[in-house]
């Protein structure tokens, strides 16, 4: 049974109701029921301190990879979802493209009961925008909605064909539903293990231009405004995509955008001896990039804050860089990150950070959640803002341990994570 | 007592790693070597004892046999493997392979590999000594060595001289290591070949660029060719090799027409009547030859300089391997 | 080193007197010029070797096959690891080695390995008839069995002073000097 908790002096910040104050968070029945200044604990509630502490909504991440089915020796759901809760996240969105590829009802529902049974952070399907992922033939959305799916993407395989995507931008409107893009053009990518840039000209990598993903994003958008359709744009990476999703939201058409961590702090430099730990897709660009995604994260151009965490198995990643599987993970580091790198240094509010990585990945995904409103699920983020520390892969709890942030000292860290009312995990 | 050479390190993977200074010592010794191959018996046992692997992932005949002469010249032992799998059909990783050898004591590997970095990657985890005979679109360091020595015995020197790289420079380790070799040693480098086999920002590696092949022979004093591999016809970078020729080809008629004379290199093997005629190969400006006589001198310098070693580099190799 | 004390134990003169009589020796040794071939250790030996072949030149009127020989690559401590020596130019004589009396020139006769080394390359390179031991100053202190045939000067030496032998192509002049390290002297 849920317990009652009581949260108890700590800076709440929940910019869905403009909150930012000192005040007690009383959570009841799995629900928000009060948000106060002085709140008695009620008779066998649990107390929290949170002193010192900043409280929001809990976190999401709406681009994660889980592995399960088909991957386990990276990730298992259970495990991502345990991983989420100690990155501070109480909801994340799982990627479709496992094996096998999730795009029937019996496989969305499967992710859907594994995540509720891992008992961490809520775990969303997205399901796949074509069958087997192949980019030929729709899904059955309206069915793998029902079975619990919050998006469709193909994910891992951008939608080269046009016609298919124009048709998944029509389809899905009918569910309530976006459809989820990663932008590569493959006629101008194909090979490429790196941005195409001065990085890859003296390390011999072959490389992908920044316009083998502008063509697509700004397709995407086309499509989107041709149909009235929802896109959701993963994550962003160049400075012409930053404007163009900048120009298409002033058009009124229906976009959100993510930011990664990795994109808004990391250049293709990173790459630099052939460190496997930066190789991603898309790939870490230029310096004007990554200050193109930095202002458009701060604007809201790009709304959401998501990880695209990537787990891989260490040996894996322990080849030639040729050879090397893409990604990095992403879900115990991202509050740190971007605390250190966004707020602690003044660009960015804290209450504007709690926007991108709380109400509105919810509202792009019609999430529950997103904001401490009384009767909203008691999902709740309590991070130390203060705390000092350093990124060992050792301790992370994921599966992997596939990140370019090693060694990295951050300030701020998370320090328990509420679903549904009931503690998933406290910083030991 | 005696004067030493200053150390080139536990590992030869690129030259740009080395300084100048390294450059030249590799050079200045390849010197006293080129007369071994002369003798009536052309050994010298100065590796003697040691254990050589040459790792060949991607075929290769002339570099692997090259390699082979100097080892056996100076009294190494010496193992082949090649295995030419692709990057899907391998079976053992690449650490797994090395960490295999290593177990059998050895110490030194040459490696060639398709894949970008290969070297690099071999030689931050084991204590042999590792030398890049070639790691992907990366560097063939011991290739543009040679290349230097070619140059340097016909033009007395490098400092000074305009460099003209020719042809497929995106997919070229031998055009990176002589990018950056030839900038360190003072030379001016030019690269010329079609734009699509040029990689973006290559000017940004210090170096000119000429889209046609005219210019590139007006300015140059030396040419280095290089090879057309069939593939990049397949892969569409050009629409034939008939074009190729016309356009980038080097031919008697475009040296005469331009002023001068002009060393030609070429790092083999050729196609003839594609990158180059027969009769500029075959002719008095052509050094090809001798860049393959050199190669033997160059490569045991390079495995007699190495033998030196870098204990500290060495160990640090050892832990990060148990690490 | 510059705390090194130097005693000057042959002046030009005594060294040119010195290489008179060895270059006679080798004549008188050999029976005349015939078949004869100098070859000089990489570095000293081979300006001393030179300085042989012209008091040949001179008293015979004969020029004897002069050649060079970089020991390096025969060392036998390379096996360890460490900074590498320089190699130097190894040149034959261009009459060859062949069935010749080949004279090995070297500055400072010590353990006796470099001679080895050198027995062992020339070897490599061919087939002389005989092979002899020439050398300025024989110090002692012999690690093989190695004797030299013509010494220009025995000197009894500590096992840490050192035998410099100075060419004036190298050095700017002539002469063979004794170096006792400096926290030896006083």
């Amino acid at each position: 049974m849920e317990r009652i908790i009581l949260i108890r002096g700590g800076r709440v910040v929940d910019p869905s109701q403009g909150v930012d104050d000192t005040v007690d968070l009383l959570l009841a029945e799995g629900k928000v029921a009060r948000l106060a200044q002085g709140i008695d604990a009620p008779e066998g509630a649990e107390v929290v301190d949170a002193a010192g502490s900043i409280v929001t909504p809990g976190l999401m991440d709406v681009h994660v990879h889980l592995r399960e089915p088909g991957g386990e020796h990276k990730e298992t759901i259970a495990s991502g979802a345990r991983a989420a809760a100690a990155g501070g996240f109480t909801t994340i969105c799982a990627m479709p493209n496992t094996d096998p590829v999730i795009d029937s009802p019996a496989t969305v529902g499967f992710v859907a009961a594994a995540g509720r049974e891992a008992g961490a952070a809520r775990v969303y399907p997205l399901g796949a925008l074509s069958i087997g992922q192949e980019g030929e033939r729709l899904t059955e959305i309206g069915e793998l909605v029902e079975a619990g799916a919050v998006g469709i993407t193909d994910d891992g395989n951008p939608v080269m064909d046009s016609g298919l995507m124009r048709l998944a931008l029509d389809y899905a409107q009918a569910f309530e539903i976006p459809v989820a893009d990663h932008c590569e053009d493959l006629g101008l990518s194909h090979g490429g293990v790196m941005n195409e840039g001065v990085v890859s000209a003296r390390l011999g990598l072959k490389g992908k231009p920044n316009a083998s993903e502008d063509v697509h994003t700004v397709r995407d958008l086309l499509l989107a405004e041709l149909t009235g359709g929802r896109i959701h744009l993963q994550h962003v990476s160049t400075w012409y995509g930053v404007q163009a999703i900048r120009r298409a939201k002033a058009r009124g058409v229906r976009v959100t955008a993510e930011a990664t961590p990795h994109h808004l702090l990391l250049t293709e430099d990173a790459v630099d001896g052939y460190r496997t730990d930066a190789k991603m897709n898309p790939p870490l660009r230029t310096n004007r990039d990554v200050e193109a995604v930095q202002e458009g994260f701060l604007d809201g151009t790009l709304d959401v804050l998501a990880t695209d965490h990537a787990p891989h198995h260490y040996d894996e990643k322990e080849q030639a860089f040729d050879d090397a599987p893409f990604g990095i993970v992403g879900l115990e580091t991202a509050l740190g990150l971007v605390h250190t790198h966004f707020v602690r240094t003044g660009k960015l509010e804290l209450s504007t950070l709690v926007e991108r990585m709380s109400r509105a990945p919810a509202e792009a995904f019609g999430l529950p959640g997103g904001t401490l409103e009384p009767g909203a699920p008691a999902d709740v983020t309590v991070f130390d803002p203060q705390e000092e520390w350093v990124v060992d892969p050792t301790e992370f709890l994921s599966l992997s341990r596939n990140t370019p942030f090693t060694g990295e000292r951050l300030t701020g860290r998370p320090q328990v994570t509420i679903v549904g009312g009931r503690v998933v995990w406290r910083r030991g | 007592m005696s004067p030493t050479a200053p150390s080139l390190g536990k590992d030869l993977v690129g030259l740009e790693d080395l300084s100048p200074e390294q450059i030249r010592t590799i050079l200045d010794t390849a010197e006293p070597f080129k007369e071994i191959s002369e003798r009536r018996i052309k050994k010298v046992p100065v590796l003697r004892g040691k254990t050589i692997v040459n790792l060949f992932m991607e075929p290769s005949t002339r570099t692997r046999i090259s390699f082979e002469f100097a080892e056996k010249r100076l009294s190494a032992d010496t193992v082949n493997i090649a295995t030419s799998g692709s990057s899907v059909q391998k079976g053992e990783t690449l650490v797994d392979t090395a960490r295999n050898l290593e177990a059998m004591k050895i110490d030194m590997v040459v490696i060639r590999h398709w894949a970008s970095g290969a070297a690099a990657f071999l030689a931050q985890r084991i204590p042999s000594n590792v030398i890049n005979a070639g790691d992907g679109s990366h560097e063939h360091p011991t290739q543009a060595l040679l290349d230097f020595l070619t140059i340097r015995d016909h033009l007395g020197r490098i400092e000074g001289l305009n460099v003209c790289v020719v042809g497929d420079i995106l997919h070229s380790r031998v055009a990176r290591s002589n990018i950056f070799g030839l900038l360190k040693l003072g030379a001016q480098v030019g690269v010329c070949g079609p734009r699509t086999l040029l990689p973006s920002e290559i000017e940004s590696l210090g170096v000119k660029v000429f889209q046609r092949v005219e210019e590139a022979i007006a300015w140059a004093d030396v040419l280095n060719v290089l090879r057309l591999q069939l593939e990049r016809m397949k892969g569409g970078y050009v629409p034939s090799l008939r074009e190729y020729n016309r356009v980038y080809g080097i031919s008697t008629r475009r040296l005469q027409e331009a002023s001068g004379d002009r060393l030609i290199l070429h790092p083999g093997p050729m196609n003839r009547g594609v990158e180059i005629d027969s009769d500029v190969a075959d002719g008095p400006h052509s050094v090809i030859l001798k860049q393959v006589t050199n190669g033997v001198a160059v490569r045991m310098a390079v495995l007699y300089l190495l033998a030196g070693g870098a204990p500290e580099r060495a160990e640090a190799a050892k832990q990060g391997e148990v690490a | 080193m510059s705390d090194a004390q130097r005693v000057t134990i042959m002046d030009q003169a005594a060294v040119d007197r010195a290489l008179d009589r060895m270059a006679r020796e080798i004549v008188e040794r050999n029976g005349g010029t015939e078949g004869l071939a100098l070859l000089g250790i990489q570095r000293r030996g081979k300006e001393l070797a030179e300085r042989i072949q012209a008091e040949i030149q001179e008293a015979e009127g004969a020029s004897v096959p002069t050649g060079s020989l970089d020991i390096t690559l025969y060392r036998d401590d390379l096996a360890t690891v460490g900074p590498r020596p320089i190699v130097g130019e190894s040149r034959l004589p261009l009459s060859g080695i062949d069935d010749h009396a080949v004279v090995i020139v070297d500055d400072v006769l010590y353990t006796g390995r470099t001679t080895r080394a050198a027995m062992d390359e020339i070897l490599d390179w061919g087939r002389p008839s005989r092979i002899h031991l020439c050398v300025l100053v024989d110090r002692g202190g012999r690690e093989v069995p190695i004797q030299p045939d013509v010494v220009g000067r025995k000197v009894e030496v500590l096992g840490n002073q050192r035998v410099d032998v100075l060419v004036p192509e190298l050095d700017g002049r002539l002469a063979v000097e004794l170096v006792t390290p400096a926290q030896e002297v006083s």
